[in-house]
């Protein structure tokens, strides 16, 4: 894992590795969302609605994924410093604020047929907007350190402490009362019927497989700003 | 009297916003990425 901590070498594994995880991401995404559509049957309780899930609770993973990964990656930025992990940290935040965006709206679309109303202020719905504002806050904050030239373990602390939030999304139907069902999937186990099941899950990997995509793209624009300004940097001390 | 919801019209409208989000997502990251790169390449050259 240390090698690819070499902005050289990652650069060489991007190039490829960028295409073909946006490319296999967009046929698995396309093909699980017509599957969800055209061959899944409606729900016996929320009837067509249920089609939604195949949207929503990948764009939920994504959104919680996205500040797992920004808190990993700013843990190894404080503690091993490595120079990719703060570029990996900043990729992740604008692609996991625009899924936990699309988590909420799709939710709350969701929720007007299925509950009666578009928002309730309840623990998953307000913890999850919350999940939203940190990502706001991140991205605000590292674009202040750069722009000042401040210390880039200021957004790694933010992102560590925002961690505290993700745990409390997962539990927050278990621990408060919530219109919003309970888990559905937990370790080995799965309430979900078999025919909404794998849909889901190839949903899922397909959007996984874009966020991986999009990360790195957005790691080589950072990597390649970098370069370009410390290139500029190095000519103007030389004329 | 209240008009029954059509289900449809929040599955299209929940399908638009997470497809179009999507690819909004990855095609401004690419285009930001190409952009990047290819002024990276042009400082070099000079």
């Amino acid at each position: 894992m240390h090698g690819f901590a070499n902005p050289t070498r990652f650069l060489k594994l991007a190039r490829w590795l960028t295409p073909l995880l946006l490319g296999s991401g967009l046929v698995v995404a396309a093909i699980a969302l017509a599957w969800g559509l055209f061959a899944v049957p409606p729900d016996r309780l929320m009837g067509d609605t249920v089609r939604i899930l195949f949207i929503h609770v990948p764009a939920a993973w994504l959104g919680m994924g996205g500040w797992t990964a920004i808190a990993i990656a700013s843990l190894v930025e404080l503690v091993w410093r490595h120079p990719l992990a703060t570029v990996a940290a900043r990729a992740a935040a604008v692609p996991g604020a625009g899924f936990t965006a699309i988590c909420l709206l799709t939710g709350s679309i969701w929720a007007r047929p299925t509950w009666g109303t578009w928002w309730v202020w309840d623990g998953r719905l307000t913890s999850f907007l919350v999940l939203l504002f940190l990502y706001f806050a991140y991205i605000a904050l590292a674009g202040a350190v750069e722009r000042d030239g401040a210390s880039s373990r200021i957004p790694a602390i933010f992102g560590l402490v925002g961690a505290v939030n993700v745990p409390i999304i997962n539990r927050s139907v278990v621990w408060w009362n919530s219109l919003h069902q309970p888990p559905s999937i937990t370790i080995g186990k799965s309430a979900i019927d078999p025919a909404f099941l794998w849909p889901l899950l190839a949903a899922t990997i397909g959007f996984s497989l874009l966020f991986g995509g999009i990360v790195l793209a957005r790691m080589r624009m950072l990597l390649a700003d970098i370069q370009a300004e410390a290139r500029l940097r190095r000519k103007a001390m030389e004329a | 009297m209240r008009e029954a919801l059509d289900q449809w019209d929040f599955v299209v409208a929940a399908y638009a916003t997470g497809i179009i989000g999507t690819l909004a997502l990855a095609g401004w990251s690419w285009l930001a990425m190409c952009r990047a790169e290819a002024r990276r390449d042009r400082i070099k050259r000079r």
